[in-house]
């Protein structure tokens, strides 16, 4: 086997043994599919009714932007599983097997897919039930959803890194939400960037959060015609934008997460 | 050519701020053969295990483990050791044989490989009815025998235990002893950490005593109990009066001088047989009907080799304190 195969062997049966977690321990999931729900409603009922948007449903409109916060959000679940094992025992079996050294980080960001995956079909289908629409073809739809999963895939090793510093796991979710937050909200997830004042929207057009709704947007067919085009390039480009911070973040952050994780002192 | 230690590391130096957990540690473990690091609470014995096993990196020092440089190639070092921690290295939420067939995965034993090994591991330590029951279901003494089945999943050559038998009651110690020796008479060459003599003493070829990071003493064990004096038989006698008839008695069965402490009417007398010599002793007891309150074999402990080699005792000491002021000898408890 070359070694690419040997860390994806590897990292396969790290995610397996989280998957056998995840379903022993049923609680988490619990929560992770519940409050998908509870923003969907939450945002189409409390701001869908309160903000308008000219020649736009505010509703459709926030729809990506859900989508988008959520997988940021869920992105601490990575961060959260790695923290914690690095807190147990189990951390020194791994690391004194002779297994490939990212397959521990790798593992978990994989398997953690499938809360995304799970969450993004809960929130599709809530969305559904309360009024949005997929508008464009389905293969762009699901285009879409790939997109969103990639974006996902790629902050999980942010989270990873976060979760390497963090004294213990109590601690990640507060260190995540000092990156999570101005990312997720200095952004076009909810309101138009344009309606941002001058250095905000600066941030907010070069986002790639904004990019990955906007790509979302666009690839669900939500973006009502007469909208007038975007004037700052990444969200002319969302797709291609949003895929060059999805490879850029992997690039950068899985090597420092691996490094780290082999320095990571044993209790 | 001369057969090269399974294990031999030179120098072997942590510090962590100001405080230096080894402080140049030198160890040999031949192959097929047990080494049994010995050292109280703090002595450096993890420290030592984690370096050896590629989970901590020394500041100074090098050491080779089955013929694989530890800074140069420590993939092939993972690959030819096994290791159950301090702490048992399992998972929890997994069952045992979910750990296993896991572990077996990840030293690529492949997949028919890893779950024959893991059921064969979970037969051998006794675990066949708990194999499918979450981890954190098990006792102290199951954990330890799954912990240690994980180190065995690839029958790596060099074994790394680290306080295999701490914070288990005396049973599952006894039956962890008997996995360790039958580990050991298949030839695996081991190196072990306790707190208790009397364990390196069951299990070890050879001794090396540590404290601070430094080594204090080394040998068989016979050298080291030799060293502290060996077994004693203790008698406390029940009238002052008895005192001489008893050191009379203990004289005949002793290898050495025989103690004497008269403000607690307590006699201390080296032997060599053992259980037989205390017998003979009883025996000659009731014959001359010499009242006694208390009698028994007292081997050195942990702390008698800390009050031999440093004429201290590493930690407050768990014994009673005993009031002997003036006694017949000044001599120093051991010789
Ligand atoms: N990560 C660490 N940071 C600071 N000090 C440590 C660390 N790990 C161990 N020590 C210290 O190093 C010394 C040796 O520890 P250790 O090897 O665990 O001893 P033992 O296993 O013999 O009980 C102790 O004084 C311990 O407090
Ligand atoms: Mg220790």
């Amino acid at each position: 086997m070359t070694a690419v195969n040997l860390v994806i062997a590897d990292a396969a049966v790290i995610a397996k043994r989280n998957v056998i977690k995840i379903k022993r321990v049923p609680d988490v999931l619990v929560f992770v599919l519940i409050s998908p729900i509870m923003f969907v409603l939450l945002f189409a009922y409390v701001f869908g009714n309160s903000i308008d948007i000219p020649g736009s449903n505010y509703r459709e409109f926030l729809i990506a932007g859900i989508f988008a916060q959520t997988v940021m959000f869920g992105a601490t679940f990575t961060g959260a599983g790695i923290a914690e094992d690095m807190q147990k025992g189990i951390i020194d079996r791994f690391r004194s097997l002779p297994m490939s050294r990212s397959a521990v980080l790798a593992g978990r960001t994989i398997s953690d897919v499938i809360y995304n995956v799970l969450s993004l079909a809960i929130m599709a289908v809530t969305g559904l039930l309360v009024g949005w629409r997929i508008r464009g073809s389905i293969l762009d739809a699901a285009l879409g959803f790939a997109l969103l999963l990639l974006f996902a895939y790629a902050i999980s090793w942010i989270m990873a890194l976060i979760a390497l510093f963090v004294p213990s796991p109590e601690v990640i979710n507060n260190a995540s939400f000092i990156v999570i937050f101005p990312m997720t909200f200095v952004a076009n997830t909810f309101v138009p960037s344009e309606s941002l004042p001058g250095p905000l929207k600066a941030f907010a057009e070069w986002n790639p959060v904004s990019t990955v709704t906007q790509a979302a947007r666009e690839l669900f067919g939500n973006i009502p015609a007469g909208t007038p085009e975007p004037t700052a390039w990444p969200l002319q480009h969302p797709v291609l934008y949003t895929m060059f911070w999805v490879v850029g973040i992997v690039a950068v952050f899985a090597p420092i997460a691996v490094k780290r994780y082999e320095k990571a002192n044993t209790k | 050519m001369p057969a090269t230690p399974a294990v031999q590391a030179s120098g072997l130096t942590k510090r962590y701020g100001d405080l230096t957990a080894l402080d140049g540690l030198d160890l040999t473990v031949p192959e097929g053969s047990v080494l049994g690091l010995l050292g109280p609470n703090g002595a450096g014995k993890t420290t030592a295990v984690s370096i050896l096993t590629t989970l901590l990196q020394p500041d100074e020092g090098s050491a080779t483990i089955a013929g694989a440089d530890l800074a140069t190639e420590p993939q092939l070092v993972r690959e030819r050791i096994g290791l159950s921690g301090q702490y048992a290295a399992v998972d929890e939420v997994l069952t045992g044989f979910e750990n296993l067939d896991m572990i077996g995965r990840l030293y690529r034993l492949g997949k028919q490989r890893s779950r024959d090994r893991a059921r064969e591991l979970l037969e051998r330590f006794d675990l066949v009815d708990a194999g499918d029951r979450p981890v954190k279901t098990y006792s102290g003494g199951m954990r330890r025998r799954l912990d240690l089945a994980g180190a065995l999943v690839a029958e790596p050559p060099v074994l790394f235990l680290d306080e295999p038998t701490t914070g288990l009651d005396p049973r599952s110690r006894i039956e962890l002893w008997g996995v360790i020796r039958e580990l050991v008479g298949r030839g695996a060459t081991l190196l072990l950490t306790t707190q208790y003599l009397e364990e390196a003493d069951q299990l070890a070829d050879e001794i090396l005593v540590i404290d601070h990071g430094r080594e204090l003493a080394r040998g068989t064990s016979d050298e080291l109990k030799t060293q502290l004096g060996g077994e004693r038989i203790e008698v406390t006698v029940d009238s002052p009066e008895s005192i001489d008839a008893a050191r009379a008695v203990l004289a005949g069965v002793a290898v050495g001088d025989v103690e004497v402490n008269v403000a607690t009417r307590t006699l201390l007398a080296p032997i060599a047989g053992g259980v037989g010599s205390l017998s003979a002793a009883l025996r000659e007891f009731e014959s001359r009907t010499i009242a006694v309150s208390d009698i028994g074999l007292r081997r050195p402990t942990l702390d008698d080799v800390f009050l031999t080699l440093t004429g201290s005792v590493p930690e407050p000491a768990d014994s009673t304190p005993d009031p002997d002021q003036p006694t017949t000898e000044p001599e120093e408890v051991l010789s």
